[in-house]
């Protein structure tokens, strides 16, 4: 039997480098979210027992159950906190070096902007705009091809949604143009 | 034999143009989902959701249990031809399968992985059949504490049995809860939790998150690897189809053995990962020849393929019979079926025969169609991995949106949509399970009212959790499973103490 040939390649040009410097070490990351888990905790624990904690004649009041809940996730991110710092690993696990981070983040501030402007310009315009931008930019994908791929998938979007199945968008001063 | 006139009835419902369009769109876009890379099952079912918002609960759940199916069939594409599992269950689909791929069988490969997949499927559906409605007429008789007795056997069973850091599911346990009681508390009219701002009043909505978590977070996440891939082109003919099949009943002990350890593993909350990696080892220590495994031995698929998809089908049974899911996938339906305005339960099988049955029916269905399509249109499908990430991720982005804002018509959605991304992002990383917290975003508020509700009951008597021998065994059971691993211990323990003794 011969070794069948590899028939099916794809490039990954701006993959990020696997030698490329760590950011930060998953243990960090891990004491960042526990410290944040306590806050939290703190914060909600506090709004129950403001809103009543206790046991009313009839059973439980409203803040009861989520006051313990509080308490248990507390407890809970404390002791996270507790033995992360208490163990030490050898070789420090990286949460995320500075290529991969600069990866998700071209995906990541896109978005961002993209909920932001969806606002304004609405759903579909801000999603061509946005489909356009990161096959140009990010994906270095030639102009035509990544205009034409957004034009066509945001008006497929328009006709599936607004038109076929009713389901509703925010839409900004294009699509009021066109009267809808 | 009742059950099988209902099926019939079920078949009945669902033989309409329309129905089996959705069905086929739904395997189409379940396939596609379940090949592009960083989109599985969840993800998938989660942002097409919204597509469903305006079609009968009957239509809306076939055509996303289909999806479901597609995404099931597409992960093994992936996997053999690529070496890149879609899904975590397939990756012990990989140990085999793209050896024989690059032994020149992929198409046997991929015919087995499917064939298998039918199978485990087939198995978990025919379970089902029988035993969802004996098991929901039994739970007609349950009140409110039978009901958070088995909503807590359910949370307990995952702290207790899952095989992450105990801490990080009971903090992922907790959040989900504490995230599904801010707003308005149903007992009382309180408002909880909300901080004076206006659009917290109707709470954190679980699809929402659910899009968040699965759906933006895995973005994040495939960006971050290298996302360049090579792989083999495959296609299957008949003839192939029809020698695999051939030798397929010299494997039944295995495809017997990673069918039972599915669906048990589905049922509980082990789940279709758990199931596939234990219908291999199994496969594996049984043989005779245990070597050749991982050298693209063609049982080395059928193994977690059959066991992954019994679990992923079996893990609708207790969703349909008690309104538990046994699946993040199961969690995210069971959200569509409240979205539609049916109460999850076993009040099902009585008030809405047509859509219980109608899904049942589908589940046969879906599965031999889309065995057909799989089998057919694999050349299609491996080609769509050539469609460039950069292309696909902001259309996954567009879709996610679409569904965040589509289901109460609310801007804040969006925006807490793209926060579950982040907090989805980094738990994964740290090793946080996401499936306690979708499983308690979604019955924190039927668990909260069960247990309020037996205390109005019971006059605020803890003691009614213990009231009755079917309430008290199952609270008592809930209990030993949530310290399993400290009772395990001390049998292990008591053993070693023993033996000195014995000898």
């Amino acid at each position: 039997m011969t070794p069948s040939e590899i028939q099916i390649v794809v490039d990954d040009p701006s993959a990020p480098a696997p030698d490329s410097p760590a950011v930060t070490s998953t243990r960090t990351a891990e004491m960042v979210v526990y410290v944040l888990l306590l806050a939290l905790a703190l914060l909600l624990g506090f709004d129950n027992w403001r809103s009543g904690m206790g046991w009313a004649k009839d059973g439980p009041q409203s803040g009861y159950l989520p006051f313990y809940l509080c308490v248990i996730l507390a407890g809970a991110a404390l002791y996270g906190l507790v033995t992360t710092i208490l163990q030490r690993p050898e070789v420090p696990k990286v949460f995320v070096t500075r290529d991969q981070l600069r990866r998700v983040l071209q995906v990541f501030v896109p978005t961002l902007l993209f909920v932001f402007f969806m606002q304004w310009l609405g759903l579909y315009v801000a999603s061509f705009l946005l489909v356009a931008g990161f096959m140009r930019l990010i994906g270095r994908i030639a102009w035509w091809k990544a205009l034409l791929t957004s034009f066509l998938f945001a008006l497929i979007m328009f006709l599936t949604f607004e038109v076929a199945f009713d389901v509703l968008m925010p839409k900004g001063p294009i699509e009021a143009i066109f009267g809808f | 034999m009742e059950a099988l006139t209902l099926l019939l009835h079920g078949f009945a419902v669902l033989l309409t143009w329309k129905t089996l369009a959705l069905m086929l769109v739904g395997l189409l876009l379940g396939i596609f989902v379940g090949v592009l890379p960083g989109l599985g099952g969840p993800n998938g079912v989660a942002i097409l959701l919204p597509l469903t918002f305006t079609m009968d609960p009957t239509s809306a759940i076939v055509m996303l249990s289909c999806i479901y199916w597609g995404a099931l069939f597409g992960g093994a594409i992936t996997s053999i031809l690529f070496n890149i599992p879609g899904e975590a269950w397939s990756v012990a689909t990989t140990f085999d399968g793209y050896p024989m791929a690059q032994q020149g069988k992929a198409a046997e490969a991929l015919t087995a992985a499917f064939t298998s997949s039918f199978i485990g499927s087939l198995v978990a559906v025919l379970l089902i059949t029988f035993l969802a409605p004996r098991i929901a007429s039994f739970a007609l008789r349950f009140g409110p504490p039978e009901f958070f007795a088995v909503y807590l056997l359910t949370f307990c069973s995952f702290v207790g049995l899952g095989r992450e850091d105990k801490h990080k599911t009971v903090i992922s346990m907790a959040l989900g809860l504490l995230l599904a009681a801010i707003g308005m508390d149903t007992v009382s009219g309180q408002l909880r939790m909300t901080f004076g701002f206006d659009p917290l009043l109707r709470g954190v909505n679980f699809l929402v998150a659910v899009i968040g978590l699965f759906g933006i977070s895995e973005i994040l996440l495939t960006m971050e690897e290298r996302l360049a891939l090579r792989g083999h082109a495959a296609s299957i003919s008949l003839r192939v189809v029809l020698k695999v099949w051939r030798e397929m009943p010299r494997y039944w002990v295995t495809l017997l053995r990673s069918s039972a350890i599915g669906c048990w593993l589905g049922i509980t909350p082990g789940g279709a990962i758990a199931a596939s990696f234990m219908g291999y080892n199994l496969a594996k220590r049984f043989a005779k020849d245990p070597s050749t495994f991982g050298k693209g031995r063609i049982e080395g698929v059928f193994a977690p393929e059959t066991a992954a998809h019994a679990s992923g089908t079996a893990a609708l049974l207790p969703m349909l019979a008690l309104g538990i899911p046994g699946s993040g996938t199961a969690a995210i339906l069971l959200g569509g079926l409240m979205v539609w305005g049916l109460n999850p339960g076993p009040l099902l099988f009585v008030e809405h025969k047509d859509f219980v049955w109608g899904l049942i029916a589908s589940m046969y269905l879906g599965n031999v169609v889309g065995l057909v399509i799989v089998l057919s249109t694999v050349p299609i499908f491996a080609a769509i991995l050539r469609i460039p990430f950069a292309a696909v991720a902001p259309m996954i982005i567009v879709s996610c949106a679409i569904g965040a804002y589509a289901i109460q018509n609310a801007m804040f959605d969006v925006w807490l949509m793209l926060l579950f991304g982040v907090v989805g992002y980094v738990f994964k990383k740290i090793g946080i399970p996401l499936a306690p917290f979708t499983l308690a975003l979604v019955l924190g508020n039927r668990a909260e009212d069960a247990f309020r509700l037996s205390m109005i009951g019971a006059g605020g008597d803890m003691r009614v959790f213990w009231s009755n021998g079917l309430v008290g065994s199952i609270s008592t059971l809930a209990f030993v499973l949530l310290f399993w691993p400290l009772i395990g211990r001390l049998f292990d323990l008591a053993g070693r103490r023993m033996r000195p003794v014995k000898t």
